[in-house]
């Protein structure tokens, strides 16, 4: 009975924050699930951890060894192979790519979001409907016309080849995100501002950022995941190897070390380093923004 | 923070209109994403009706590629495969987050943690993923061939009938942890108050789960499969990387054939016609989910929980 006094001292009318809100009351425990859960735990781990220990093997000797130890003497000489080749450069590419179209994503879907939510126009209606169309336009679709526009206007084999379509396609997704946070935003707040004579240049700086902090952490971390492992512009719309972002210098490492795993794998792990510093910095705020911009 | 201020639901007054931002505030958005999202889907089919080589300019030529394609049977194939990978994707991945989710959304020990290990693929490049698989699954040197069950020591990639359960696999490896955030998410806005009445009326666990869990989860369920169908439709560089860039026809899904048809036959005419059906059967599948799901409702989707 412990269980249900425990229930009944649950608040239920008024939701708290959604971090701590759980469900009570259940006298079993949830084995089958918790069992499912470790199962798929392992299903998660296991080829990370393949990589990560692999990556750090001798190239000689790898194939004979029992790939599930961990090496008996661990060498970062494949990390240095990778690093000597251009890595920085792929590196600094990708930087350049992720953080341009992020800015413009997001600067450009906050404007678009507050007129959305704050004026109820056609113009603005249709648009909204315009966005939400485009969420469903398959990137792939529009590979060979952005090849051949790229080409036509003397873009291709540069990296505006490839910010400007990942702005394109970043922006339906922010800007439903976006609205979506900033439609709940109190009346007041904005009312209050246009009687102090705010224009609405003011407010969008001084009200709706701020505000919108957590939505937008959301979308720019969301927005550079993608941008940043993105494969098929890079792949399409590049050519020289000084324009390679890091997915594509994978692809390409493939090629020249195909006989070289570990070096391989280690290119995979320090591939993933920069982003996986920035989940660990922000992974609250992207876990729970893509729980709220989906909605319910 | 701020978040208990802004849920505060219930009525919201609509703004009136006086002085709210012009439309203006929105033309860059749109202007970009019209120029580079839906533009491209117009350039697309013009091209489909011209032959392209990528070298000359286009040379108009009628329907004639689309007779082609239409009357090619290796469409068909790429369509019908498309199509499986789609279906079973969503048959893997559905039950897999939905269950997952209910589970992280619990009170489990390491729950964070937990949530924080599921959702690692999905930081990794579709590259990243499909480098490590090739190595991991290569029946010489791979995982299998040294962990020396025999089982395991199959060429995975390369048989007909293997590749396409194992392209599957790893679209799960990679997806279900999207999913399974969607549903965590889902499952904490149910009101408690309905497991406490189940609760009390002597409900079971698994009745809870199939009277309450899973009809509030409706919505939830709309998303995760609209994303999850609109997003394996396209799948493309996990199989391209996978494959080494020469997929086999028993892989030969319609990005991916759309890909060699265009950058790899120089076929940009006939590719187009690939990109125009790919074009159309996602927006045409996402448009009828997104009937049923919240994304076109213009209030905020807190009302109802």
């Amino acid at each position: 009975m412990s269980t249900l006094s425990d229930a009944r001292t649950t608040p239920a009318t008024r939701p708290e924050p959604a971090k701590s809100r759980r469900i009570k009351g259940h006298k079993t425990r949830n084995f089958i699930g918790a069992f499912g859960g470790y199962v798929w735990l392992a299903v998660i781990i296991l080829p990370i951890y393949y990589i990560v220990i692999t990556s750090l093997r001798p190239q000689d000797g790898f194939y004979s060894s029992n790939q599930l130890v961990p090496p008996s003497a661990p060498t970062l000489s494949q990390y240095a192979l990778v690093l000597q080749s251009d890595f920085f450069l792929y590196l600094a590419n990708s930087a350049i790519v992720t953080v341009v179209s992020v800015a413009v994503t997001v600067a450009v879907s906050l404007g678009a979001a507050y007129a959305v939510v704050r004026s109820q126009t056609r113009f603005t209606k249709l648009g909204f409907s315009i966005f939400l169309v485009g969420l469903a336009v398959p990137l792939q679709a529009t590979i060979i016309p952005l090849f051949y526009m790229m080409s036509k206007v003397g873009l291709y084999d540069s990296l505006m080849a490839l910010i400007l379509p990942s702005i394109g396609f970043a922006i339906p997704l922010t800007v439903l995100v976006l609205s979506n946070f900033l439609r709940d935003l109190p009346n007041e707040l904005f009312e209050s501002m246009r009687v102090d004579g705010a224009s609405n240049w003011r407010i969008l700086i001084s009200l709706v950022t701020p505000l919108s902090r957590p939505a937008l952490i959301t979308v720019i971390i969301y927005d550079a995941l993608t941008v940043w492992n993105g494969f098929l512009f890079p792949l399409v719309l590049t050519q020289s190897p000084d324009k390679r972002t890091l997915p594509l210098s994978l692809w390409t490492f493939q090629g020249q070390f195909s006989v070289n795993v570990p070096a391989t794998l280690a290119a995979v792990v320090l591939s993933t380093l920069p982003i996986f510093a920035l989940y660990l910095v922000g992974r609250r705020q992207l876990v729970a923004g893509i729980t709220a911009g989906f909605g319910k | 923070m701020s978040s208990s201020t802004i849920k505060s639901g219930g009525v919201r007054k609509r703004p009136t209109g006086v002085g709210a931002p012009s439309g203006w505030y929105m033309a860059p958005a749109l202007g970009i994403f019209a120029l580079f999202a839906l533009v491209p889907l117009v350039v697309a089919l013009w091209l489909s009706f011209t032959t392209w080589d990528a070298i000359s300019s286009p040379v108009f030529v009628g329907g004639a590629n689309w007779a082609t394609v239409l009357a090619d049977r290796g469409t068909w194939h790429a369509l019908g495969l498309t199509l499986e990978v789609v279906a079973l994707s969503w048959l893997v991945q559905t039950p897999i987050s939905l269950l997952l989710g209910v589970f992280v959304a619990g009170t489990q020990k390491y729950r964070a943690l937990l949530a924080a290990i599921y959702f690692l693929p999905l930081i990794l490049s579709s590259a990243a993923i499909g480098l490590a698989f090739k190595a991991i699954l290569d029946p010489n040197f791979g995982l299998g061939a040294s962990v020396g069950v025999s089982w395991l020591k199959q060429n995975w990639l390369g048989s007909p009938s293997l590749i396409l359960p194992v392209v599957v696999f790893i679209i799960a490896w990679q997806f279900v942890p999207l999913h399974t955030l969607l549903y965590q998410g889902g499952v904490r806005q149910i009101p408690a108050s309905l497991y406490e009445a189940a609760q009390i009326d002597g409900a079971s666990r698994v009745q809870q789960f199939f009277s309450i869990t899973l009809p509030q989860l409706r919505y939830t369920l709309i998303t995760s499969s609209t994303l999850m169908i609109t997003g394996s439709l396209t799948y493309f560089d996990v199989v391209f990387v996978l494959t080494g860039g020469v997929p086999s026809s028993a892989i030969n899904i319609l990005p991916i054939d759309m890909y060699v048809t265009g950058f790899s036959a120089a076929q940009f005419g006939t590719a187009s016609v690939l990109a125009i059906i790919l074009a159309v059967i996602g927006l045409a599948i996402s448009l009828v989910l997104t009937k049923f799901s919240g994304f076109n409702r213009m209030s905020s989707q807190q009302e109802g929980a």
